[in-house]
């Protein structure tokens, strides 16, 4: 376990973009776990006497149309958005590696049929599936975090199929079979260790696309509803106050790119240290 | 064997496309609740007798098999049910939107394939070792970028530096061309862009790998200029996984039109779906989803057909 995670940890830190993408990504999670703590005002606290202010020094970030404080709604904005995009992906892989491992385990019709209704999933455009999804659940945070969960659910049954066939089929996989080893052993201690590395990295990169998809949700107002902050829908009210005080649309804004560029900027330099076969220039 | 090819693929195509008209067929069925109710109730007082008419309307008490025989074989006919405020059919008002999100999607295609090309070419040949993490940061950012910040950042831009443009909203190109140009460029740029960057990191890591190979050194030794060399031999090659990847960005870029339409106040296809979930409007919803889906299955196989005639080593099997 320690060797893997020097494998893992010391490429990360000597890369500068992945040093540069994990930094990014403590300062989110910590500004998500920690927003009660951090936030100098209630997220949701209105002060009609301070509203549309620019960045000052009671208000670092500024204020928005009702003088709630920026910087403490994009605190909170970025633990809603992690909650979406953390529950969205651990659907995603669940049930994605869920499929790909069985399929590949069990083979035959079943495969066929599975595999198969991944294509029919895969066939969608991303962000018009979920907004299927949600039209027909209704618009809310945990709807959306469902949508995109299932929208990714192909992307990690693909991903894990064709590794889990490779294994599944190997020498020692086989002695494990003849031996006598059940099933549930075989895919928990021979199958699952070995697609450590890619379940990794793909979960890493998902985050950032589920960050991203769950910010466009709520900008379109199928996401989070008001008066919970969420990063997509600050950026959208800020929009009509946008030629008298620009701050609440760019600083938003600003935040979810910092979120997404860090879990890609992390799992970008994790598929190249985990795994080389996968390497991109 | 390249009609047994076309032939498995158009096998695969069918079951995709059943499996997609199952998936939508489905949705309208799988709202919780009872969707006629909350279909009427978004802008009308339910009564029992609207509530009847309406499941008339919508087959909803017959089986679900002949419900789902029912409409697709009316959505093969093109009749995709009618508006159940207006009464417009679905079809029509879908043929209205789409032509402007298409504008949008294909004219964001083509700017960013072709200034892709040189930007990748441009930056493969630029290699050291800062090269290759300022590259790999701004296509990283291109592509993490929110479209809806760099359109609302631009529009900003414009009216702080050139307030007599208008930016938002959108013309008929037969009723003012230039104001429909002008209109579009915006749009455009925030659309391209996450793609640009996207498409010319992997056309600079393909031709990095091409310009590797041995044919490659041996055309230089034979003494060819370094353009012939890069348009004859190794453009070529390189192109063939950018096809691939322009077949799975299409998508995207569907997707992404929904929003920039959005922050552009652009009536197509975006703006009619969000219009469509806030009235409840299910049929037109179902009828969107559905036609957009197809648009975007027959471009892949479009693609795959390309891939193919691109690279002779695809076998057709």
């Amino acid at each position: 376990m320690t060797l893997a995670w020097q494998r893992t940890l010391w490429p990360l830190l000597r890369n500068p973009l992945g040093l540069l993408g994990l930094l990014l990504t403590l300062l989110v999670l910590l500004s998500a776990l920690l927003a009660p703590l951090l936030a100098p005002y209630s997220p949701v606290e209105q002060n009609i006497l301070a509203r549309l202010s620019g960045p000052t020094s009671t208000h670092w970030l500024g204020t928005d149309q009702f003088g709630r404080d920026l910087l403490s709604r994009i605190l909170f904005g970025f633990r809603n958005s992690l909650m979406v995009a953390f529950s969205s992906v651990f659907i995603a892989v669940f049930l994605g590696t869920l499929f790909g491992v069985s399929a590949a385990y069990v083979g035959g019709w079943y495969d066929r049929v599975v595999m198969r209704l991944m294509d029919v999933l895969l066939a969608f455009p991303i962000i018009l599936l979920a907004i299927g999804i949600i039209a027909m659940l209704g618009p809310s945070q945990w709807n959306a975090a469902l949508a995109i969960g299932i929208v990714y659910i192909p992307t990690f049954a693909r991903l894990t199929r064709g590794p889990a066939l490779v294994v599944r089929n190997t020498d020692y996989v086989q002695a494990a079979v003849a031996i006598g080893a059940g099933n549930r052993r075989i895919i928990w201690r021979h199958i699952l260790p070995n697609l450590a590395s890619v379940i990794l990295v793909q979960t890493t990169l998902a985050l950032s696309t589920a960050i991203l998809v769950e910010s466009s949700l709520a900008f379109l107002g199928l996401g989070t509803q008001p008066p919970n902050p969420s990063l997509g829908q600050m950026l959208s009210e800020g929009r009509a106050y946008l030629t008298i005080s620009p701050w609440t649309s760019v600083f938003s804004g600003l935040a979810i790119l910092v979120a997404s560029l860090g879990f890609n900027l992390l799992g970008d330099t994790l598929r190249d240290t985990l795994d080389p076969r996968l390497r991109g220039h | 064997m390249m009609l047994s090819f076309l032939a498995k693929r158009s096998l695969d195509l069918l079951f995709v496309l059943f499996g997609v008209s199952v998936v939508v067929f489905l949705m309208i069925r799988l709202i919780p609740g009872d969707a006629v109710q909350i279909m009427l109730g978004a802008n009308t007082e339910i009564t029992p007798e609207g509530l009847a008419a309406l499941r008339e309307k919508l087959g909803l008490n017959k089986p679900i098999v002949v419900q789902y025989w029912d409409w697709l074989s009316a959505a093969l006919r093109g009749d995709l049910g009618q508006s159940i405020w207006t009464g417009k059919p679905t079809s029509e008002e879908i043929l209205q939107r789409l032509p402007i999100t298409l504008e949008l999607t294909i004219l964001s295609l083509i700017i960013a394939i072709g200034l892709a090309i040189p930007v990748g070419v441009l930056t493969a040949y630029w290699r050291n070792s800062s090269a290759e993490y300022i590259i790999r940061f701004f296509s990283i950012t291109g592509v993490t970028l929110p479209s809806f910040w760099l359109g609302t950042l631009l529009i900003f831009l414009v009216f702080k530096l050139a307030p007599g443009w208008q930016s938002l909203g959108y013309v008929p190109f037969n009723q003012d061309p230039w104001g429909h140009l002008s209109r579009l460029i915006l749009p455009v740029v925030t659309l391209s862009l996450p793609m640009l960057a996207g498409l010319s990191r992997v056309l600079r890591s393909s031709l990095l790998d091409v310009l590797n190979q041995d044919y490659i050194r041996t055309a230089r030794s034979k003494g060819l200029s370094e353009r012939v060399v890069l348009y004859k031999h190794a453009l070529r090659n390189a192109m063939i996984p950018l096809v691939t990847v322009i077949g799975i960005q299409v998508g995207y870029l569907f997707g992404g039109a929904i929003v920039v339409e959005q922050v552009f106040a652009i009536p197509g296809m975006g703006r009619l779906i969000l219009g469509a979930i806030n009235e409840r409007n299910y049929p037109l919803i179902q009828g969107a989803i559905l036609l957009v889906t197809m648009a975007f299955v027959l471009i892949n196989l479009l693609v795959d057909l390309i891939y193919a005639k691109l690279d002779p080593r695809v076998e057709y099997a």
